[in-house]
């Protein structure tokens, strides 16, 4: 038997969306062991983290495929249902990236050059920080919308945001670091692997862009 | 003689049925919210919603049924075939219940009171004549139907608005919270104190002046409202709890505020929805022991009874497992939206109860969700619910009304 008070409200989409962040930056985080494991020259134990990597990233893209059928246009909400639903896109895009990257580096077997292997893997990690700080600032939604958006909260998420720009800043300046080292060495590698290396750094840089945007689509939401 | 026994039986076994079906289905919405929220146990809404229900039925009930009783039909242009009203209003409460039934099957969200109003008007008109209806009383309560979802809807706005200016908004929200929320307490007894005291306990024999009623809801008030404090100085902050939600511990302060305003949301429901069922019955137990229907013979208590007591046995039998479904569906309805909400639509359905409009409890309450909603407090209301609503309170009265007109021609015919 229907209820109307229980039909009323519509498939909240807070708590699917912190699931969804939280999928996205579990798969970020298997980069760490994924680079610290292919660094080594360890293919097999990367193959695995790869895999996970994969897994993750399917179930970030089926949260996200029903979490858009679950907010029709019907929907009566406090923000606009446009900016959570970009809001949804560029956290998956942390998923997309981590996927990517990993996946360029085990197809050709890219094996960092050992000159810039351990600041390289700081690199990565500080990615990840950007994702983790990503996801703890979308964990603050039911908060805002408990609060509407307005007072102490919006303040305390704007902090949270302020530090993951902060993050990301930070990533720019260690993948220019990085890329003037690579440089440096780039003669004595061979010239394929010298490319891709490159495309890998950018690729993985882009984990804290799309964590950046995160932060700035609840930005978005913050203003209303 | 016997033709007056099975016309009351009748009505009485129609009657229960209606008590029955209210008890199941829409006590449901006044109890939901807070197992919803944890505030209470399925067991403890059960124990508050049948002394609740049951209170407001009996205390408070009295003005709506009266309203349905004798406020819709002139029973002047009957004299001489009293019958007629006998057969009106167990048809009416046939129609009623067998709208109910087929639209609950069907998952149409429709109003216990539309359909016996819709039902009384309906037999009204066409059994004995559009001039039997006291059209400027059905327009009263037709205006109310628009005028009540909207007013509880603009109460939980405010309510809401000040929750978070007052304590949401704050740097330290949970000592704001324990500071306010007695206030609000206060408030809420008090208004369902006073209106049961105002309206309701004149047939139970008591009689204050307007400064003693206001003087027994202040401190009736104040006494619940220390209770309350007492409660929420007890709540201590759950340090791991908190981290993944910081509002873990104010919420539990407006859970203790929670319990007090489901008690009045079930007062309130008791109030108005009572009459649906035992409105009917009351008229065709007046006119069959009377056998006038002018006669100012006043509401028996016991009829009352009957009603509230049918409302708990639905709620017992089947309301719980209603609750419960419930419940788990409007997890949004957080402790701080959920007070806002029923505290809104109870004092507007204890208002309408007092001055005896018979009111859809559930729309109001729809329309106090409504305004928390507004106030941006909700995460997502399914507008096209709120559309069906608006088209089965449009559909209810004329269905409601032919299907009484069909059983009021049956019961002509084949009551002696």
């Amino acid at each position: 038997m229907a209820n109307v008070l229980a039909n009323i409200f519509g498939s909240s989409p807070v708590q699917p969306l912190e699931k969804h962040i939280n999928i996205a930056y579990k798969c970020a985080k298997q980069l760490h062991g994924f680079f610290a494991a292919s660094v080594a020259g360890d293919w097999e134990t990367a193959a695995e983290y790869r895999d996970i990597i994969e897994k993750l990233e399917h179930e970030a893209d089926d949260l996200k495929k029903e979490i858009r059928l679950h907010l029709p246009k019907s929907l009566f909400m406090p923000v606009p249902r446009e900016d959570l639903l970009e809001l949804l896109l560029v956290q998956d895009k942390i998923a997309n990236r981590s996927k990517d990257v990993s996946g360029i580096t085990l197809g050709r077997k890219l094996q960092v050059p050992a000159a810039i292997a351990e600041q390289f893997l700081e690199f990565v990690d500080r990615n990840i920080d950007a994702a983790k700080q990503a996801r703890k600032s979308v964990r603050e939604l039911d908060e805002l919308f408990t609060v509407g958006f307005r007072g102490a909260e919006v303040e305390l998420v704007a902090g949270l945001i302020e530090e993951l720009d902060q993050i990301e800043t930070d990533t720019d300046e260690k993948q220019a670091a990085l890329r003037s080292a690579l440089f440096a060495i780039e003669k004595s590698l061979d010239p394929i692997d010298a490319m891709f290396m490159y495309k890998v750094i950018e690729l993985t840089g882009e984990v804290a862009d799309m964590a950046e945007r995160v932060g700035r689509r609840l930005e978005l939401l913050l203003s209303h | 003689m016997e033709a007056q026994y099975i016309y009351i039986g009748l009505a009485a076994a129609f009657g229960l049925f209606m008590a029955w079906g209210i008890g199941a289905n829409d006590v449901a919405n006044a109890m939901a919210t807070s197992v919803g929220s944890n505030a209470l146990t399925i067991k403890q809404a059960i124990i508050v919603a049948a002394i609740f229900e049951f209170a407001g039925a009996v205390l408070a009930g009295g003005e709506v049924t009266s309203t349905i009783r004798k406020g819709i039909v002139d029973a002047s242009l009957l004299e001489g075939q009293e019958e007629l009203l006998i057969y009106g209003m167990l048809a009416a409460l046939l129609a009623a219940g067998t709208w109910l039934l087929i639209a609950s099957s069907k998952g149409w969200p429709v109003s216990t009171t539309h359909s016996i109003v819709g039902a009384i008007v309906g037999f009204a008109a066409v059994g004995i004549g559009v001039d039997a209806v006291q059209w400027g009383k059905v327009g009263t309560i037709v205006i109310s139907w628009v005028v009540s979802p909207l007013t509880s809807g603009i109460i939980a706005f405010l309510i809401y608005m000040s929750v978070q200016r007052l304590i949401l908004h704050q740097d330290d929200p949970l000592t704001k919270a324990k500071r306010y929320v007695p206030i609000y307490i206060f408030f809420a007894a008090f208004t369902i104190t006073l209106v049961t005291i105002l309206k309701g306990l004149t047939h139970v024999g008591l009689n204050l002046n307007l400064r003693d009623s206001y003087l027994l809801a202040v401190a009736i008030a104040v006494a619940i409202s220390l209770i309350g404090a007492y409660f929420i100085s007890k709540i201590e902050p759950d340090k791991k709890a908190e981290k993944s939600a910081h509002f873990h511990t104010v919420e539990r302060v407006f859970g203790v505020l929670m319990v007090i305003t489901a008690c009045g949301m079930a007062f309130a429901h008791g109030s108005n929805d009572v009459a649906n069922a035992i409105g009917p019955l009351a008229a065709v137990i007046g006119t069959a022991t009377t056998g006038s229907i002018s006669a100012q013979s006043t509401l028996p208590v016991w009829v009352l009874v009957i009603g509230g007591g049918g409302i708990v046995i639905g709620l017992a039998t089947y309301g719980r497992h209603v609750i419960a479904t419930v419940g788990k569906k409007i997890t949004q309805l957080t402790p701080s939206r959920g007070f806002a909400a029923e505290l809104a639509a109870a004092t507007t359905i204890v208002i309408a109860s007092g001055t005896g409009i018979p009111i859809s409890t559930t729309h109001t309450l729809v329309g106090a969700v409504l305004g928390v909603g507004m106030a941006r407090g909700i995460e997502a209301i399914d507008l096209r619910v709120v559309g069906r609503i608006l088209v089965s309170w449009v559909v209810t009265i004329p269905a409601g009304a032919f299907l009484a007109i069909i059983f009021f021609f049956i019961f002509k015919t084949v009551l002696p």
